[in-house]
C-alpha cells in the first residue's frame, strides 16, 4: 500500500522556532542567528560589537560549541546575560537547544539577542532556530571559492561580514572575488568587510545593526 | 554532518505516519532533496540504516530524488533552472528570484504492508 506523506523532514524543528520567534516577538527581542566556519571570528566580532553598543542597547548571548565553555566565559567578561549551549557532538544548534535556556534570561529587559552557532559553514544553515535574520562572517584566509562551494549558507543569510582584511596582502584571496561570488549565490546580500583586529570597517556594521534594533524596536 | 538528525526526524515522521494508517512493515520511503539543501544523500542513507537497524523498520529502502533548483523571476515571471547556484534571472538579469523548487527537504510517499 502506497501512503502519500509530503511533508517537510525538517518541520518538527520549524515548528519549535516559530514557537520560538513568537516568544521572541512577545518581547519585541531581535535576534540574529550568527554563523560561520571555526575560527571565522563570530566571538571576537561579539566582542566588538558588544564594546561599541552596549550603551545603545541591551544585548544578550547564546554560545553554542561541541565542548567547552571558553566563549561564554569570553562574552561573560562584558557583563552581559549569555548562555553557554554545549551540544555534546552535533554540529548545529536547533530550535529546542534554544528553547530550553529560555529560564535563563529576562527577554523584556534585552533588545538584541545573538546566537553564535557552532563553528561549521555548512550544517547550521539548515536549521531555524527563530532568529530575525541570519548573519554569516567568512573571514579572508578562508578563501573565495566558500560561496560557490557552500552556497547554502550565503543563501540564507541577510549579512555577509568578510573579516580578517587586515590578512588580505599577505593571501591569495580577492576580497572582490568573494563578494562577487557570494552575491551571485545570493543578490540582496548586506556585505561588510572588517577587522576584528584592526577595527577597520567595524563602525559601518555598527551603524547599521544599531538601524536594525532601532527599528525592529519600533516596528 | 547533520544527516543523523535529519535521518531522526524522518524516522519520527514515518513512525507516525505508520501508525495513522495501521501499517506494520515499511517497504521503502521516497524523499526529495533539494539540490541547495545541503544534504549528502549518501550520508543519509548511511545514518538511516545505522537508526533502523535491528529495529522494525531495518531493511527499508530509502529512494532519494534530488531536486534540481528552479526560479521565476519576479520581474519578468519567465521561469528557468538555477544553474550553477547563480540567483540571477538569465532572461532579464534581474537579481528579484523566487525559488520554486529544489530547496526543500521532503518525504514524499511510503510503500506500507
Amino acid at each position: 500500500m502506497k501512503i502519500s506523506v509530503v511533508k517537510n523532514i525538517l518541520e518538527a524543528n520549524d515548528r519549535i522556532a516559530r514557537e520560538n520567534r513568537a516568544i521572541f516577538d512577545a518581547s519585541n527581542l531581535m535576534v540574529i542567528n550568527l554563523m560561520s566556519s571555526p575560527g571565522a571570528g563570530k566571538t571576537s566580532l561579539l566582542e566588538k560589537t558588544i564594546d561599541a553598543l552596549k550603551n545603545d542597547f541591551r544585548m544578550g548571548v547564546i554560545e553554542g560549541d561541541i565542548q567547552s565553555s571558553q566563549d561564554a566565559e569570553r562574552i561573560a567578561q562584558k557583563e552581559i546575560p549569555v548562555v553557554q549551549i554545549n551540544t555534546g557532538g552535533a554540529c548545529h544548534l536547533d530550535g529546542n537547544m534554544i528553547r530550553d535556556t529560555f529560564n535563563e534570561f529576562t527577554f523584556d529587559d534585552l533588545d538584541l539577542l545573538v546566537v553564535e552557532n557552532v563553528g561549521n559553514l555548512v550544517c547550521p544553515a539548515e536549521f531555524k532556530v527563530g532568529e530575525d535574520f541570519k548573519a554569516m562572517i567568512l573571514s579572508v584566509p578562508e578563501g573565495d571559492d566558500k560561496p560557490a562551494k557552500y552556497p547554502l549558507m550565503f543563501h540564507e543569510s541577510k549579512v555577509l561580514l568578510i573579516n580578517k582584511i587586515d590578512l588580505a596582502p599577505y593571501l591569495d584571496c580577492s576580497i572582490e572575488d568573494i563578494k562577487k561570488e557570494a552575491l551571485k549565490v545570493n543578490p540582496h546580500l548586506t556585505i561588510f568587510e572588517v577587522s576584528c583586529k584592526t577595527g577597520e570597517g567595524l563602525d559601518a556594521w555598527y551603524a547599521w545593526l544599531k538601524d536594525a534594533v532601532n527599528n525592529r524596536k519600533s516596528a | 554532518m547533520h544527516e543523523m538528525s535529519i535521518a531522526q526526524s524522518l524516522i519520527d515522521i514515518i513512525k507516525e505516519e505508520m501508525v495513522k494508517n495501521d501499517a506494520n512493515v515499511l517497504r521503502s520511503v521516497r524523499l526529495h532533496i533539494g539540490q541547495l539543501s545541503a544534504i549528502v544523500p549518501q550520508s543519509l542513507s548511511f545514518c538511516f540504516e545505522v537508526i533502523t537497524s535491528g529495529t522494525e523498520l531495518e531493511g527499508a529502502e530509502l529512494i532519494m530524488e534530488v531536486i534540481p533548483l528552479k526560479g521565476m523571476c519576479r520581474e519578468c515571471r519567465q521561469e528557468f533552472e538555477i544553474k550553477d547556484y547563480a540567483f540571477e534571472c538569465p532572461y532579464c538579469g534581474s537579481p528579484d528570484i523566487e525559488t520554486t523548487a529544489g530547496q526543500d527537504l521532503s518525504i514524499v510517499d511510503m510503500e506500507v504492508d
